[in-house]
């Protein structure tokens, strides 16, 4: 089991030149919890989430991990609690899928200390978690998009980290991939209690795994909470600037959002109808 | 339940790297080594019996086959010493960019000590072994920094291409400052001749010894840095987030490379290819665990030097081809097949 860590954003901002990306955001991560970032394009949720593992610095404000600045911690300890798995990692040609995990493993090894049996431990739980153990020996790049994938988490897991943030985990991944990497994130959040904070694109998909749904829009937290509370068709025409309607999903009784455009809808056609007799 | 313990405990046992594959060619290249070392003894424009070269290694001169093994020892070990340094480096270098063609060559990296050398010994009446190996640091270290600012200009950051290009185009611009520098200066172009030219033949002990220091320094650098190479292999982000601080890495490990290429191109001149070819033959061995692939290819780079330094004796005899010219013949071919290769990015 996991321990409790706060993980809270603090009037964080940050700006790339004149361009202001994240402004003032405020922020707590709920603790063992499955939160979700979306937003619109360049909303800064990728910013926000690179800031948070401290790929990026702040212009002001501050994350904080149990109390402490995460930009202050040293790198190490801070990677042995809060792992970060970046949208589409790139592997070095011709490695294995084992010797990936294992790469999981340096925050727990020093410069001249030996592969252990707990590093052993960690890595074939991580293969077992992700359904990866066949593949061990396999070159990453021969792999499939959804396996490659599942083999990046296999690596994150051997980090052993009670908190993990994941950015975009199911880019160019078909939609069977998709649903198996956010089981495998939900099994991992319910068996270990890992704190999980993803961005993901699909607002639906946020809002059926997400037990907290966070809304971004020009740098700032729109709305966040419960997903039946953060999905509404008011916070969607706010932050993504479209008309929507948003029904339960019958499967997942959360909220489920059918975007609106100009065409194929019911009332579109009807005005269209309209305006034919004149 | 049982399923999945055993299972497991076979996972455990299967993720053993394949190292026993990897000792034997560790021992191959070992003896490999030993064997072409004991070559560069006996082959040369005078070739001596078994028995002359043991009495020679042993310190005596009484027949001329004596006399030239002992000769021939110390250049072997320069060949051995700087052949390791410039496949280490070369092996630091391409962890380091993540690109496949860097080398101290194509950065520009050999250029810049050899400049540096070349000036010392015009303008600041230079003539010491320690003296050059702090200017070619010196040099390398300048132009290793300005090639990879000049390849990260730009879109997409240092692209294996751009920084090749950026690399090629300094290397002209300061093999033409070399000249620029040596021409006018007659008095001294012989030395700066007899340098470049250099190789390892003119090699004694006492050449060779000033190198050592920072011989081993570098390559302590280079293989502290190996772990931490690992992590930067699967990009900064992933290496920040498994608690590297990649700039740090990237200039410990950078600083391991140039004391290693700067103290070779004092020692034996500007030499070409070793530290291109070397690690990507190694990779083909050993895999990409720096850990392995550093060791590999300071092993393998000195196989290289002295087996081109034991050709460069035997197809010119009874003259000799600097090894240099050797290591091009085999490095440009290898280099234009690197490049016709579509993957080229991915390392």
């Amino acid at each position: 089991m996991t321990h409790n860590h706060t993980l809270v954003v603090d009037t964080l901002s940050l700006a790339y030149g004149d361009r202001t990306v994240i402004d003032a955001l405020d922020l707590a991560v709920p603790s063992g919890r499955i939160s979700a970032i979306v937003g619109p394009n360049a909303c800064g949720k990728s910013t926000l989430l690179r800031t948070m593992s401290r790929l990026l610095a702040p212009r002001t404000g501050h994350v904080l991990l149990d109390g402490a600045s995460v930009h202050r911690m040293p790198a190490k300890e801070l990677a042995r609690t809060m792992g970060l798995l970046p949208q589409s990692p790139t592997a070095p040609e011709g490695i294995t899928v084992a010797d990936l995990v294992g790469r999981g493993r340096q925050p727990h090894q020093g410069i001249f200390s030996r592969w252990t049996r707990a590093d052993d431990v960690a890595v074939a739980d991580a293969l077992d978690a992700t359904q990866t153990a066949e593949l061990a020996d396999r070159a990453v790049d021969e792999l499939s998009g959804g396996q490659r994938q599942r083999v990046w988490i296999a690596m994150a897991l051997a980090q052993q980290t009670d908190v993990l943030l994941l950015d975009e985990p199911t880019t160019f991944l078909d939609v069977s991939h998709q649903i198996e990497v956010l089981d495998l994130l939900t099994d991992l959040n319910r068996s270990k209690g890992t704190t999980i904070v993803m961005v993901l694109h699909d607002l639906n998909l946020a809002a059926r795994y997400a037990d907290h749904l966070v809304a971004l829009a020009g740098g700032r937290v729109y709305a966040e909470g419960e997903p039946a509370a953060v999905l509404t068709e008011d916070v969607v025409r706010v932050v993504f600037g479209i008309e929507s309607r948003v029904i339960t999903d019958p499967t997942s009784e959360k909220p489920l959002m059918l975007p609106m455009g100009r065409h194929h809808t019911r009332d579109a056609g009807a005005a269209t109808r309209h305006e034919e007799p004149t | 339940m049982t399923a999945t313990i055993t299972r497991r405990d076979s996972n455990v046992a299967s993720l053993r790297r394949p190292n026993r594959v990897r000792l034997s060619w560790l021992l191959a290249l070992v003896v490999l080594l030993a064997l072409l070392m004991v070559a560069s003894l006996a082959i040369g424009s005078r070739t001596v019996s078994i028995g002359d070269m043991l009495l020679g290694l042993g310190g005596s001169l009484d027949t001329l086959g004596q006399a030239a093994v002992n000769k021939r020892v110390p250049r072997t070990l320069l060949a051995a010493i700087v052949g390791a340094a410039l496949g280490l480096a070369g092996a630091v270098m391409q962890a380091v960019t993540r690109n496949p063609l860097a080398d101290p060559s194509i950065l520009g990296v050999n250029m810049g000590a050899s400049l540096a050398v070349v000036t010392g010994i015009a303008w600041f009446g230079l003539s010491t072994a320690t003296g050059y190996i702090w200017a070619a640091v010196a040099g390398a270290a300048v132009a290793a920094v300005f090639v990879y600012t000049v390849g990260s200009l730009g879109r997409g950051g240092a692209t294996p291409l751009k920084l090749a290009l950026a690399g090629a185009a300094t290397s002209a611009a300061l093999a033409s400052f070399v000249t620029a520098v040596s021409l006018p200066r007659g008095d001294i172009s012989a030395t700066i001749v007899s340098w470049q030219i250099g190789g390892v033949g003119g090699a004694s002990f006492d050449s060779i010894r000033p190198m050592l220091p920072f011989f081993v320094a570098g390559c302590a650098i280079s293989l502290l840095a190996a772990r931490s190479l690992n992590s930067l292999a699967l990009g900064d982000d992933v290496a920040a987030s498994l608690g590297e601080r990649v700039a740090v890495v990237r200039v410990v490990a950078a600083l391991g490379a140039v004391l290693l290429c700067g103290a070779a191109t004092a020692i034996a001149g500007p030499i070409g290819f070793v530290g291109l070819v070397v690690p990507h033959l190694c990779r083909l061995l050993v895999g990409v665990d720096q850990r392995w692939l550093l060791p590999f290819s300071a092993l393998a780079g000195a196989v290289l030097l002295v087996a081109a330094d034991v050709i460069g004796r035997v197809v010119a005899r009874p003259g000799e081809i600097d090894v240099g010219i050797i290591t091009a013949l085999i490095g440009a071919p290898v280099f234009i097949a690197i490049v016709r290769r579509q993957r080229v990015r991915a390392l």
